[in-house]
């Protein structure tokens, strides 16, 4: 198991945000986590990258407790996020914002070989790299975001809405771009709105409501629940 | 109006264009002529020749060793303001601590009469702000935005009372006949006396050379991208695996352990310090000179500090419809800093990020019309 997150809770001053999630994240898969706005989707995120601290329970990853270690040495233990929106650093071009995913990492050829594979996933980075990330459209800040975390080169790569205020072009590409990673043997730990695509995608998810899970299972069984179905997919 | 202002833009831009892609022989040129200049400047024979330049109602070296801490404390302070982007309003604190630290090991007014030689002091004075900064960084840079703010402005007016109203720091009588830096002339006159500063003047543009020299060497390393990446966005940098908090403390330290060195060269030029040296507006000036200059710029803190020292002082002894206009200094600050900021509100000499920055957002605000 690589990721294991027990019983975990997280407070906003006294509002509580997660009331004892747990789920797991297996070697080589996708997992989805879907849920409407405020389920705190993207608060779990926080709480597994070490943005927020949790109030209770326990974050293994690769078999180590990590639930008090600062977010810094968590990436350098593989894990890497990729913020949700506009997370890049819009000052520095598209190329130095890639540079500063690998801040973790002295490996000059393995850092360029991972550059090269980056830009290949994402050509439209590869013509903008010389622009500021700040001047980029919204996709392709989406893009840089992912891109600047691969360049960690993590055992475990979160991603907060990759869709997020995308066209739907784009998030098909985006989304054949987060299998391929998988396929290339990146894990994956994926939050979305879009249940559709993600479901489609994942191997496994989980439901979130109000930070509680309240299901979980492969994704085609989710993508077939008759009450995920009415909620999160539109269908009734 | 806005040709203008374009026509000034794109000349200033074709100016820096030009510099950055001149040969690299063409620059070191020009870059040494610059530090030649300013080495000769303090030289009556020199200066004289240099038209309104010079000031006429104070001694032109005497000035030029002002505009010289300014500039030394605007480098300092550029670290932490325009690279690690945290907002410090007390700096002239660290600088205070600094020249109090030589006074009271020094001066013979002092009460604990080690009468340590200058020169020893000043590495005790650099550590010892450095370790001021570390004290005041550890609990307020795990805190973001304003807080510092208000911590840094509460931090330098607590050394100002207590300089004023303890008698260990001796208040408004303060600590004289602190010595002058070592060294003496083949005739066996000291170097560093009373009446002469241009030696002062020298040995801080020598410093700042060498601080220049430091501080653009850690920008360019993983140290400057890590301060860059947290005053962009200080989240982002800490899952990129940045240890944040660390990178603020060093930034503030370093900014510190400077103005902390400015602070000794200041006590050991003075020969005298009292509380009445350390105002809240030296602070403020500083900051105002970084952004003015262009935050996140070494050379661009340099002109800022420069020019703001000097523009003040410009205005001793000038008199206008039986005016001193010098009474009236911070008024015309004031109105050249409003003018900036609705003009040119990324500073005189910005750096290229910031820039980019700024034209986006111009571009935005275009559109947005």
């Amino acid at each position: 198991m690589l990721l294991e997150i027990e019983d975990v809770s997280l407070l906003y001053g006294r509002i509580q945000a997660l009331h004892g999630i747990s789920l797991t994240v297996d070697e080589g898969e996708i997992v989805a986590l879907i849920g409407a706005n405020g389920a705190g989707k993207s608060t779990t995120m926080r709480a597994i990258s070490g943005i927020r601290p949790i109030a209770s329970g326990a974050i293994r990853f690769n078999g180590e407790d990590i639930s008090n270690l600062r977010a810094d040495l968590r990436v350098r233990r593989g894990l890497c996020q990729a913020p949700e929106g506009r997370g890049i650093f819009p000052g520095m071009t598209v190329l130095d914002n890639l540079d500063m995913g690998a801040y973790t990492r002295r490996d000059r050829a393995g850092i360029a070989q991972d550059l090269d594979r980056v830009l290949e996933l994402f050509p439209r980075l590869a013509e903008r790299r010389k622009q500021p990330g700040g001047t980029l459209s919204g996709g392709e800040q989406q893009m840089l975001a992912v891109g600047r975390a691969l360049m960690s080169r993590p055992k475990l790569l979160l991603l907060d809405e990759p869709s997020m205020g995308l066209a739907p072009m784009l998030i098909q590409q985006i989304f054949t771009i987060i299998t391929e990673i998988n396929q290339q043997g990146t894990t994956i730990l994926l939050v979305e709105q879009n249940a559709q695509q993600a479901l489609a995608r994942a191997h496994r998810a989980y439901v979130l409501e109000t930070g509680r899970i309240v299901k979980s299972g492969t994704g085609a069984e989710l993508l077939h629940d008759p009450s995920v179905k009415e909620a999160y997919l539109g269908v009734a | 109006m806005t040709t203008v202002l374009e026509k000034v833009r794109s000349g200033r831009e074709a100016v820096g264009e030009r510099w950055h892609h001149a040969p690299r022989w063409v620059r070191w040129v020009l870059l040494a002529a610059m530090i030649v200049f300013f080495y000769a400047l303090p030289n009556r024979e020199f200066y004289q020749y240099l038209g309104p330049i010079p000031t006429p109602g104070a001694n032109f070296t005497q000035v030029l060793f002002t505009v010289s801490i300014y500039v030394l404390l605007a480098v300092g302070l550029n670290i932490v303001v325009g690279f690690a982007g945290l907002l410090d309003l007390g700096y002239f604190g660290f600088f205070a601590v600094g020249a109090y630290t030589v006074a009271v090991l020094t001066s013979p007014s002092s009460n604990i009469k080690t009468l340590w030689p200058w020169l020893l002091v000043v590495p005790l004075a650099i550590a010892l702000t450095m370790v001021s900064g570390v004290m005041l960084g550890t609990p307020t840079l795990r805190l973001r935005g304003d807080y510092l703010a208000l911590v840094t402005l509460g931090f330098a007016e607590m050394i100002r009372i207590s300089a004023t109203s303890s008698a260990f720091l001796k208040g408004q009588r303060g600590f004289n006949q602190i010595p002058h830096p070592p060294g003496k002339y083949a005739d066996g006159k000291p170097f560093f006396g009373v009446l002469d500063a241009r030696p002062y003047y020298w040995l801080v543009l020598t410093l700042i050379i060498l601080v220049v020299i430091g501080v653009r060497n850690l920008t360019h390393s993983r140290v400057g991208r890590a301060w860059i990446s947290i005053r962009e966005d200080e989240d982002a940098a800490q899952l990129m695996g940045v240890p944040t908090f660390k990178f603020k403390l060093w930034a503030f330290a370093s900014g510190a352990a400077i103005a902390g060195l400015a602070g000794a060269l200041f006590a050991g030029k003075q020969n005298f310090v009292n509380s009445q040296n350390f105002e809240l507006l030296n602070s403020i000036i500083i900051l105002a000179a970084v952004i003015f200059g262009g935050s996140g710029n070494i050379v661009g803190a340099i002109v800022g500090g420069g020019l703001v020292a000097y523009m003040i002082e410009r205005f001793r002894g000038i008199e206008l419809f039986g005016v001193e206009l010098y009474e009236y200094r911070f008024l015309f600050f004031g109105l050249v800093l409003v003018v900036m900021m609705i003009f040119r509100p990324q500073g005189l000499i910005p750096n290229r990020r910031r820039a980019a920055e700024f034209k986006d957002r111009r571009k935005e605000v275009i559109v947005g019309e």
